[in-house]
């Protein structure tokens, strides 16, 4: 017979007792009989081989049974047993914050109802930001600056001069570098305490759903009709929220797609607004139809809040709604929008269940190929030397005759039928006032002739002034 | 609903700040009547566990053993155990919950760089499973 002490926790399967008297010469016995009486107590004591649980302490008296004969350990009468539950715990393996971390998140931390939960929610959360230009430039900084634990950028294009007038993650001395490159630079310089991962390449049907897996959270930063379908299904078919962001001229749209409710209801996406694309050459992009640079700064800037958001779960995100910002008015509007019936990807009749091809499906190409370039002094250098190639003009006469530097005047509508006039066994410069109107004509010969010895000159004949025959005249 | 005396409260964010960076660790006594459970004395425990104790901690048995003689003779039931996460939120791990008893409920301090930055307290279900136990702080019990 012993006294056995049932701990306060365990008390609900002895109908509150906290002393039983038990019968047994040992301990093995006596829990034997515990178990016996009270079924309900038994797989708090004893593991499925019927040992004693690692968690379960036994004392005889005031000693272990660990340091006695174990469960053999035999019992006087009149001798107390006492059921000793383990009590440890702590905090999560390698403590998630350093010192450094706290100091820099603080302003997060000390926010009523944001606070170290939702900096922690940050810190674990994987977000893939689609293209790092207009609007990729002020998400990828803030996401970064926030504390984002890994942020991967795809983006297989160069940075350019003309990006900088918005695209503000890079300066003028990474000019000619990958984009992801920079950008991953600029992020680490901003933030050491996470994880970039850079993706030198276009995103494409192939790739997008393997790389959507890896992430929580995609957000499209790229502005064309191919990328935003591809964006769009590919986060619908890998159950992936989408912030989506669009920009023109002056006018901007947000709003958040695919995302589930606390319900588990994915909300609306880009094909229940828009099931298919306009009619390609209806809508013009960025780089036609031009941008005010402040304008994807703030786009981009409520696409980041809206991704902080949706990670953290503080505040209402923008799924169901659909938000516009005129820029010249300042007018916003926000509207509420709905799942339809007859969405090709998850309406109630779904047509589409893998990636198609977008480019196709858009009538356009995602993305302008680049064309090979040439700068002035390389220009220059080859005049210098004398090595054989052709140059050409492609500006207007009455530009021409205002100044040119002796290339064959083939104005730009006239390029396909004078194809013929254009070497094909020596490099052929092509060039016009400053560079745009000559990467067309490039394009128009590689697509529909076949070139491949055409070099775009820099800067145009405006560049080629300024550095090599500053005595031209500029118009 | 779970009810902290102010002394009780003060003795535990004491304890838990003077710790920082370890973890502390400690008993909590009182009542329980219907659903609401008032917590009117806590005592302090030594942090037994060996090695680092900023991430972890351990009562040994003999000081469980003591809390149970103390509640039985101060006409106490025992509650359950607070303890501190240093630079971590107020949240219950893996670790606690695999190491938590029924019935007990866990109350968890969150201290950042030092300062005491709230606290919450939980309890397992069914499951065994840690489901928030709300904490009355704005009535003051004696």
């Amino acid at each position: 017979m012993a006294t056995v002490i049932i701990p306060t926790p365990l008390r609900k399967f002895t109908n509150n007792s906290s002393r039983l008297n038990i019968s047994g010469a040992s301990v093995k016995e006596v829990i034997g009989d515990l178990s016996l009486n009270f079924p309900d107590l038994k797989k708090h004591l004893l593991d499925e081989k019927g040992d004693i649980r690692s968690f379960v302490n036994i004392f005889v008296g005031d000693e272990d049974i660990r340091n006695l004969q174990q469960e053999h350990t035999a019992l006087k009468e009149d001798t107390v047993v006492s059921i000793v539950p383990a009590i440890a715990g702590g905090s999560e393996a390698g403590s998630l914050f350093s010192r450094e971390e706290l100091a820099r998140y603080n302003r997060h931390i000390i926010i009523d109802g944001f606070g170290l939960e939702a900096q922690t929610k940050l810190k674990q959360s994987k977000v893939l930001i689609i293209g790092s230009g207009g609007l990729g430039s002020p998400a990828l900084l803030y996401l970064a600056a926030a504390g984002v634990g890994t942020i991967g950028i795809v983006d297989f294009d160069v940075v350019d001069d003309s990006n900088l007038q918005r695209q503000v993650i890079f300066g003028v001395d990474e000019i000619g570098i990958p984009k992801v490159v920079a950008a991953k630079k600029r992020l680490k310089a901003l933030n050491p305490f996470i994880e970039v991962k850079i993706y030198n390449t276009q995103l494409t049907s192939q790739n997008a759903l393997e790389l959507f897996s890896e992430y929580d959270v995609i957000a499209d930063g790229t502005d064309n009709f191919p990328t935003r379908y591809l964006v769009n299904d590919a986060s619908v078919l890998a159950g992936k929220p989408n912030v989506y962001a669009s920009i023109f001229q002056f006018e901007g749209q947000v709003s958040v797609f695919n995302h589930r409710d606390a319900q588990g209801e994915p909300g609306p996406n880009y094909r229940d607004l828009y099931p298919t694309p306009p009619p390609p050459g209806l809508v013009p992009n960025c780089a036609e139809g031009g941008v005010l640079g402040v304008l994807p700064g703030i786009i981009g800037s409520l696409q980041a809040l809206e991704v902080i958001k949706i990670i953290t779960g503080v505040g209402d995100t923008l799924s169901g709604r659909f938000f516009t910002f005129d820029a010249l008015t300042f007018e916003t509007r926000t509207f509420n929008i709905k799942r339809n019936k007859a969405n090709p990807l998850n309406g109630e009749n779904p047509t589409i269940t893998a990636l198609i091809d977008y480019e196709q499906f858009c009538g356009v190409k995602a993305v302008e190929r680049p064309v090979k370039e040439i700068s002035a002094s390389q220009l220059y250098d080859w005049q210098v030397k004398g090595e054989p190639f052709q140059l050409i003009d492609v500006r207007e006469q009455s530009e021409y005759d205002l100044v040119n530097i002796g290339g064959e005047l083939i104005p730009l509508g006239t390029i396909g039928e004078n194809a013929d006039r254009v070497a094909r066994d020596r490099k052929v410069v092509v060039h016009c006032k400053m560079g745009g109107r000559s990467a067309k004509a490039i394009r128009e010969l590689e697509e529909k002739f076949g070139f491949d010895n055409l070099y775009n000159l820099k800067g145009g004949i405006l560049g080629y002034i300024d550095e090599v025959q500053p005595e031209l005249t500029k118009y | 609903m779970l009810q902290i005396s102010d002394s009780a409260l003060e003795n535990m964010i004491n304890d838990a700040v003077s710790s920082f960076p370890d973890e502390c660790c400690g008993f909590m006594f009182g009542t329980e009547d219907e659903d609401v459970r008032k917590v009117r004395e806590i005592t302090i425990v030594a942090n037994a566990k060996e090695g680092d104790k900023r991430r972890r901690f351990q009562v040994s048995p003999v000081d469980y053993m003591k809390a149970e003689h103390y509640a039985e003779a101060n006409g106490f039931l025992l509650l359950g155990i607070y303890h501190s996460h240093p630079n971590h939120p107020a949240i219950p791990s893996e670790h606690d919950r695999v190491a938590a008893q029924p019935y007990f409920s866990y109350v968890i301090l969150s201290i950042l760089d030092g300062v005491y930055a709230g606290l919450r307290s939980w309890r397992l279900n069914e499951e065994a499973l840690f489901v928030e136990e709300t904490i009355n702080d704005h009535q003051t019990i004696q």
